[in-house]
């Protein structure tokens, strides 16, 4: 088991749910918050803390699927798969996006940049199809859009 | 100079399209005016958003589809005072017949009031009606009232409110809980994120009144992770309320004490019912258990619990300052009161629309929302999500109340209404929620973690031209099966999308199956695209246009597609001025 995740960054965490029973879910949110995903030894040590064992830890982590257990690129996509993202043509905006960087759902392009993550729903119906970027929230999508988009990032990531 | 009042609407919706933005150009360009630019929450015309509402001596001018370069102008035209020079921006009567239509109780302060001031709540009436009840109401009176109302359970089962917080109440117990299930996961319905990031007060209201009624002193929201401006605001608002003494002990100076907490949910749509809600609150995965014991009796922590959903308390303090019997007022005689939808899909005016129960599906798409883009025609409306089935045109006339919508295979669910018109396929809008239960399914029943994943299986065959003779017999006999193994509402309901569709629709899954063909033209691999010779005046741009160069032919003469070249995107289609594409 390669041991690389920093694991005091954790630490104020566990001390502050330390006996708070239920506290599971949070301290997992807040761990991938801090790694951004949820590395082998983290499940190893969150189990060790709250003094339960690795396999309940990551059974429960991996009922949920906010969870991810590998890194993801510096550019998070979700993409909305709810039913007005379906009616108004998502499909063929994952298809977009495969054609464009070669990733679909749960996977990562090789340059690290971009990850893509499929999402039940955004809540953002009114502007499907829908698909947020880190913090960024893109609606009405069109194939060329999307490909505008992520060529804008490329472009900004290559001048850097 | 006029008294004037800005506000930009910074809901989820409106940020996504650009409200942001809109509010800087107006707070950097109205800087030392002395006007100030204020927020509200979303007023649930997201087609029309940004929208900045504009009070001149207290009249409102609303301006919508506002951007940047838009903002300047309008900034500038506020600074002189010349409130003329705004039309061009405002709304127009069109559009604004679609909130006139409606009657708001749940949404009364969405876009119109700041979520983030507890000032702007209580100035709208805020906390009125916890006062009364805590100070004036027993337990008793207040669950009396909330039955006289007849409010259900919005979220979906559409349960009476008042027998749950009546069953929490009578449950022996010192500890109770009084939780909001927040977690709206129902794939289009957003009303619940709306009320919190717009209203969060309200929310908070009507949880205090309902912990009051059962006797809990502590109250939890499970939030959805998804929604992090909602739980911003809820956070804001709590804190506020805490500040005011409207959280905490000795509630208006009695003996009433509440304290509030968040827990963000991780994603997982079967924790919309109870006790997988329940359990996933508890740290653990959110698998449903069998009931009774029901969560008024064992829920939290083993303890007393009663959980409503976002929707249900936002109706509370109204109901409190008007009285149950003007809630009853409205509706029909099973479904009281109104009703929050999410209008979206193929719709010209989608959004969020509360209307009195007893309106007609063609009220609400043909009235209020305005008709189907483009003027297509009308195929069906998908309600109640994963759980609920699609309505075809022929029950438009359906009113709108739980038993009528159930009558149709339908449900009303938590309010989503995804509207479709000819060129969606519904066999894959079958799929497309199998797709969805599959996944989610937590694996506890059999016949709804494998049932599930069949039906994904065969439909999917379907799609893709590979049906069989008997798949709809055998989807049949899969549908009962689950609707029968499985423990939770979840598999319970997994199937009503591929009943209603199979109901209605048999003749697509017939077409599909027998004759591989496609009638809405949406299943790729039953579709072929080709070029009308008698029509194509040869323009190139369709050839231009091709991503897979499909496309061959000289200038000025009729041009061929490669069907084995083809990747059936439809951009030909879309860019032929001379509709000389041809699908089939």
């Amino acid at each position: 088991m390669s041991n690389t995740a920093d694991l005091s960054l954790l630490q104020p965490v566990l001390d502050e749910y330390a006996g708070v029973k239920g506290s599971l879910i949070t301290i997992l949110q807040s761990a991938q918050e801090i790694y951004g995903y949820l590395p082998q030894e983290v499940i190893y040590h969150v189990a060790e803390a709250t003094g339960s064992s690795p396999a309940h830890v990551l059974g429960v982590a991996t009922f949920y699927t906010q969870f991810r257990f590998k890194p993801v690129g510096k550019y998070l996509i979700l993409l909305c798969k709810g039913t007005a993202c379906h009616v108004n043509g998502s499909d063929m905006i994952a298809k977009t996006i495969y054609e464009t960087l070669g990733i679909t759902d749960g996977e990562t392009t090789e340059d690290g940049l971009f990850s893509l993550t499929f999402v039940a729903c955004l809540g953002c119906c009114s502007l499907s199809p829908v698909m947020l970027i880190n913090d960024d929230t893109y609606g009405s999508l069109t194939p060329e859009k999307v490909k505008s988009i992520i060529s804008e990032i490329q472009a900004k990531e290559a001048a850097v | 100079m006029s008294y004037t009042i800005i506000n930009v609407g910074q809901g989820s919706c409106g940020i996504a399209a650009g409200a942001g933005k809109v509010k800087k150009v107006l707070d950097e360009k109205l800087a030392g005016s002395g006007i100030n630019v204020g927020i509200v929450g979303c007023i649930g015309m997201c087609w029309l958003e940004p929208i900045v509402d504009v009070y001149e001596n207290g009249v409102l001018h609303r301006l919508v589809k506002v951007n940047e370069n838009s903002a300047e102008e309008i900034a500038a035209a506020v600074a002189a005072d010349d409130f003329a020079a705004l039309s061009k921006y405002e709304i127009t009567a069109d559009d604004k017949d679609f909130l006139d239509q409606q009657t708001r109780i749940a949404l009364r302060n969405c876009g119109i009031i700041d979520p983030e001031s507890i000032e702007a709540y209580i100035n709208a009436g805020g906390y009125k009606a916890l006062e009364k009840v805590v100070t004036t109401m027993t337990q008793q009176q207040v669950i009396d009232e909330i039955k006289t109302s007849g409010l259900a359970g919005r979220g979906g089962a559409g349960f009476p409110t008042w027998f749950k917080w009546n069953a929490a109440n009578q449950s022996a117990g010192e500890t109770k809980y009084l939780i909001c299930n927040a977690d709206e996961g129902d794939p289009g319905a957003f009303m619940d994120r709306a009320v919190i990031e717009s209203d969060p007060h309200t929310l908070i209201e009507g949880m205090l009144i309902a912990a009051y009624a059962i006797g809990a002193s502590e109250a939890v929201v499970y939030v959805r992770a998804e929604y992090p401006l909602a739980i911003v605001r809820l956070k804001k608002a709590i804190a506020q309320a805490k500040e005011a003494g409207y959280i905490g002990k000795n509630i208006f100076g009695t003996d009433f004490s509440c304290e509030f907490t968040i827990k963000a949910g991780a994603g997982a749509f079967v924790c919309g019912e109870e006790t997988a809600l329940i359990a996933s609150l508890e740290g653990e995965r959110g698998m449903p258990r069998l009931k009774p014991p029901f969560p008024a009796q064992k829920g939290y922590w083993q303890k007393p619990s009663n959980i409503n959903n976002v929707e249900t308390f936002a109706n509370v303090a109204w109901i409190i300052n008007n009285g149950g019997a003007a809630f009853a007022a409205m509706g029909t005689e099973n479904s009281k009161g109104t009703k929050v939808f999410a209008l979206t899909g193929k719709i010209k005016r989608g959004g969020l629309v509360e209307i009195p129960m007893g309106k007609t599906l063609r009220d609400v798409i043909f009235g209020i929302g305005g008709g189907i883009k483009e003027d297509k025609q009308f195929k069906a409306v998908q309600m109640g999500g994963p759980s609920g089935g699609c309505i075809p045109e022929q029950l438009l006339d359906t009113v709108i109340d739980y038993k009528e919508l159930s009558a149709t295979g339908a449900i009303m669910g938590s309010g989503g209404m995804v509207v479709m018109d000819e060129t969606t396929c519904m066999v894959g809008m079958a799929k497309f929620f199998l797709d969805f239960t599959a996944k989610e399914s937590c694996g506890k029943c059999v016949h709804c973690r494998i049932g599930t994943k069949r039906m994904q299986e065969i439909l999917t065959r379907i799609v893709e031209g590979n049906g069989r003779e008997g798949d709809i017999e055998l989807l049949e006999e899969l549908c009962s099966a689950v609707k029968e193994g499985a423990l939770c509402g979840l598999g319970q309901t997994a199937p009503n999308p591929v009943l209603t569709t199979i109901k209605y629709f048999r003749n697509e899954y017939e077409a599909h199956i027998n004759n591989k063909k496609c009638p809405a033209h949406e299943c790729r691999d039953l579709i072929s695209y080709s070029i009308d010779a008698d029509k194509c005046r040869g323009c190139t741009l369709c050839a231009k246009k091709c991503p897979a160069k499909a496309i061959s032919g000289e200038v000025k003469t009729p041009h061929t597609i490669d069907p084995d070249v083809c990747i059936k995107c439809g951009q030909c289609a879309t860019v032929c001025r001379f509709g000389a594409v041809k699908v089939d």
